[in-house]
């Protein structure tokens, strides 16, 4: 059994609720710009709602998750007792205050400026002070990772690092890094504004900052999942990781390209030259190649366990999978939305045609299904397997649980598809309504209807996520035993240096973010008469 | 090492997957080197300079006067479009050109962060307050074109809508020779 249960159950808990109450929001934004709503008389409260739904889903949430799980992967991985727990709760006390100082401003209407910032508009300093509170709690587990890292490295000097901790260490560097960027610009533009210190801010700056961190931040929300493909899925289904060093190397590769890339997000700005752009975009390109690899490493592994039950033929072994296993269902859901997603992510990777869905619906229709999509049905499938190692009690309801399941995966691509749709039509995101009556838009009106009943699908699989958690607290008492990972097929027993620390690859994360962006953020803070008076949101 | 060993499983292994990295390599190598060909060839590249421009000032002196929006026939037959985005209006709000003629698009903002995106087309940059936009563009056929702000700029951004006319070549020719800035507003 895992020693800090509660602490763990707490990180869950937490990121659980405000998923519920995020995902509602996101339901009801979805309804009411629709044909089918009616036309919000105040826009703004859909503004509001947007802000919270992204700032509770894009920081609060996915932190959460990685933490409670990171935590338990470092007891059971290392077995060995959480070193820092008065630390672990600190953190997570930061992350519940920071939330709900955010969260207060945002509903009171004095910080509807969206989770990404958007200066030159200035909300209340308070929602940014919330977001700082929730950063440096998410620090203080990536300083305790490191820690227990280093407790059990010098208890079994030289041995290999179990791949889970490894994987589970090098998405707490990145997040550490990738962080930096939102930092400089909150603590160096944003908030010396907020408080009045100030009244003019560099926009085009802060976007580069802000770029720094909105894409490495989704291959942080990213960890859990591929740490779940790597190490749970293979044990739950009874196979074999088929490649314990290709694991490690897909781990690092994320760590080190997955940071250098952000500049893809502002192909259409003008405060950054093409040459940039360029670089960016062929290391966006090369962010595909982890992908790839556990991709090929996962179906092998997956192949092995239908192999193991007796499947045969080339295809045949696929008919052999214990389907009826909902870590094989989340599995394979994932893998679909993984490519679909994966495939619309390479196609705004290139500017030549990002030029035509930039800003639109499609963007929303992308980030939708890789994250709320691949990623968050992981997350379930984590909290499944989890929950009777942090209970003490089973879980009776295995038939509601892959219910749950298929309706994530098919709300999510009702709700996707047509939103990738209707942005190849040009339609533009964030808009609180449309005019359906206007014949350039009206063709939109079915699908995007089409979405709004996706919407609700997953609203009713949200809901019946959170109906077996909690039914899962009230079941009969069982002693699940220990909590194990996956083995691969030649477990290491000897690993190079490089696959098992992590201090080269930080290096070269660090060195490749000075490269591809010290120049250009050189260059904007130096160059004279860019900062713009700040605009004041809900000002009095 | 385990006994597997002795049947080469673990070379077959490793071999069909050095084999998948090989191809996961020349995947991406072949698609960077697409969008570059694509870039070059076809030379649909980002805008290549930074300019900029004080925001504050933007309505007093400088190419972005309220005069001097609009679109305009320069002396090699090119037309020159220049806008601004505010809170919640582009001005010109309908923007006139002429069919099958090599537009530049000149914007910024006078406020905060907006953008520009012309629907049925791959017109799409960002006006972000400080900077001057810059698009090539060349419309194939006439017509009405919608032109939605395409980036959250507060409170109204909903209701923030341009359009773009595109027309004849001699019907805009003989519009633009009293030599004016040319728009739609109003039409």
């Amino acid at each position: 059994m895992l020693a800090n249960r509660k602490l763990i159950l707490a990180h869950f808990s937490f990121a659980f609720a405000v998923f519920g109450v995020a995902l509602t929001l996101g339901a009801w934004q979805m309804f009411i710009r629709s044909p089918i709503g009616t036309w919000l008389s105040n826009p703004e409260l859909y503004y509001r709602s947007l802000t919270a739904h992204g700032t509770v889903m894009g920081y609060v949430f996915p932190t959460l998750v990685a933490m409670g799980f990171g935590y338990a992967i470092s007891e059971s991985a290392l077995e060995q007792r959480l070193v820092g727990v008065r630390w672990a709760w600190t953190g997570f006390w930061l992350i519940v205050f920071g939330s709900v100082m955010a969260v207060t401003p945002i509903a009171l209407g004095r910080a509807s400026v969206l989770y990404t910032f958007y200066p030159p508009l200035i909300g209340n300093l308070f929602y940014y002070l919330g977001v700082v509170l929730v950063v440096v709690g998410s620090w203080i587990w990536v300083a305790l990772m490191s820690i227990n890292l280093r407790v059990w490295r010098n208890a079994h000097p030289g041995a290999p690092v179990p791949l889970a901790m490894f994987a589970n260490v090098a998405g707490s560097y990145l997040w550490a890094w990738t962080a930096v960027g939102a930092a400089l610009e909150l603590l160096l533009q944003i908030i010396p504004v907020a408080a009045g210190l100030k009244n003019t801010i560099d926009a085009g700056l802060a976007r580069i900052f802000f770029s720094w961190t909105l894409h490495a931040i989704v291959y942080f929300w990213l960890m859990p999942t591929y740490i779940a493909y790597y190490t749970i899925v293979p044990r739950a289904i009874g196979g074999r990781v088929y490649s314990d060093t290709m694991a490690r190397i897909s781990f690092i590769l994320f760590l080190v390209v997955a940071m250098p890339i952000g500049m893809h997000h502002t192909f259409a700005d003008p405060q950054v030259g093409a040459g940039f752009k360029f670089i960016h975009s062929a290391f966006t390109a090369l962010v595909a190649l982890p992908t790839l690899l556990t991709v090929f490493t996962i179906c092998a592994s997956v192949e092995i366990a239908a192999r193991l039950r007796g499947g045969r033929g080339l295809f045949g072994w696929i008919r052999a999978l214990p389907w009826d296993n909902p870590m094989l269902l989340a599995l394979a859901f994932s893998f679909v939305m993984l490519g679909f997603g994966g495939a619309g992510g390479l196609i705004n990777m290139s500017y030549q045609l990002d030029a035509s869905i930039h800003n639109t619906q499609w963007i929303t229709g992308h980030f939708h299904l890789i994250f709320g999509g691949a990623i968050v049905i992981m997350y379930f499938a984590i909290a499944y397997d989890l929950w009777p190692h942090l209970t003490g009690r089973e879980m009776i309801d295995v038939r509601l649980i892959r219910t749950q399941l298929w309706l994530w995966f098919i709300g999510m691509i009702v709700t996707t598809f047509p939103w990738h749709w209707v942005g190849i039509l040009g339609m533009p995101r964030r808009m609180a309504y449309f005019d359906f009556g206007d014949p350039a838009i009206a063709p939109q009106a079915l699908s995007v209807i089409f979405s709004v009943i996706g919407g609700f699908i997953l609203l009713a699989s949200g809901i019946l996520f959170l109906v077996i958690l909690a039914r899962g607290m009230r079941a009969p008492q069982a002693d699940a035993g220990a909590y194990r990972f996956a083995i691969a097929v030649h477990q290491p027993t000897t690993v190079p240096v490089a696959l098992n620390t992590h201090a080269l690859w930080v290096a070269l994360m660090i060195a490749l973010t000075i490269t591809n962006y010290g120049y250009p953020i050189l260059n904007l803070a130096t160059t004279a008469g860019t900062s713009v008076p700040a605009v004041y949101v809900g000002a009095q | 090492m385990s006994a597997e060993d002795t049947h080469g499983s673990v070379e077959v292994a490793a071999r069909v997957e050095r084999r998948w990295a090989a191809i996961a390599v020349l995947i991406i190598v072949g698609m960077a080197l697409l969008a570059a060909f694509a870039g070059i060839h076809q030379a649909t590249m980002p805008q290549p300079r930074v300019e900029t421009t004080d925001p504050s000032r933007i309505h007093l002196t400088g190419e972005f006067v309220e005069s001097n929006l609009g679109s305009v026939l320069e002396a090699n037959g090119n037309v020159t479009v220049r806008a601004i985005g505010q809170q919640y209006s582009f001005t010109p709000a309908c923007i006139v050109v002429p069919v099958d003629t090599p537009i530049t698009l000149r914007a910024t903002s006078a406020d905060v962060v907006h953008g520009i995106l012309i629907q049925g087309t791959n017109v799409n940059t960002m006006l972000v307050p400080g900077y001057i936009s810059e698009q090539l563009m060349r419309f194939a056929r006439t017509g009405d074109y919608l032109m939605p702000c395409q980036e959250f700029c507060s409170f109204g951004h909903e209701g923030m809508w341009g359009k773009v006319k595109v027309i004849d070549k001699t019907d805009f020719a003989s519009r633009a020779k009293s030599d004016g800035r040319l728009s739609c507003v109003g039409q």
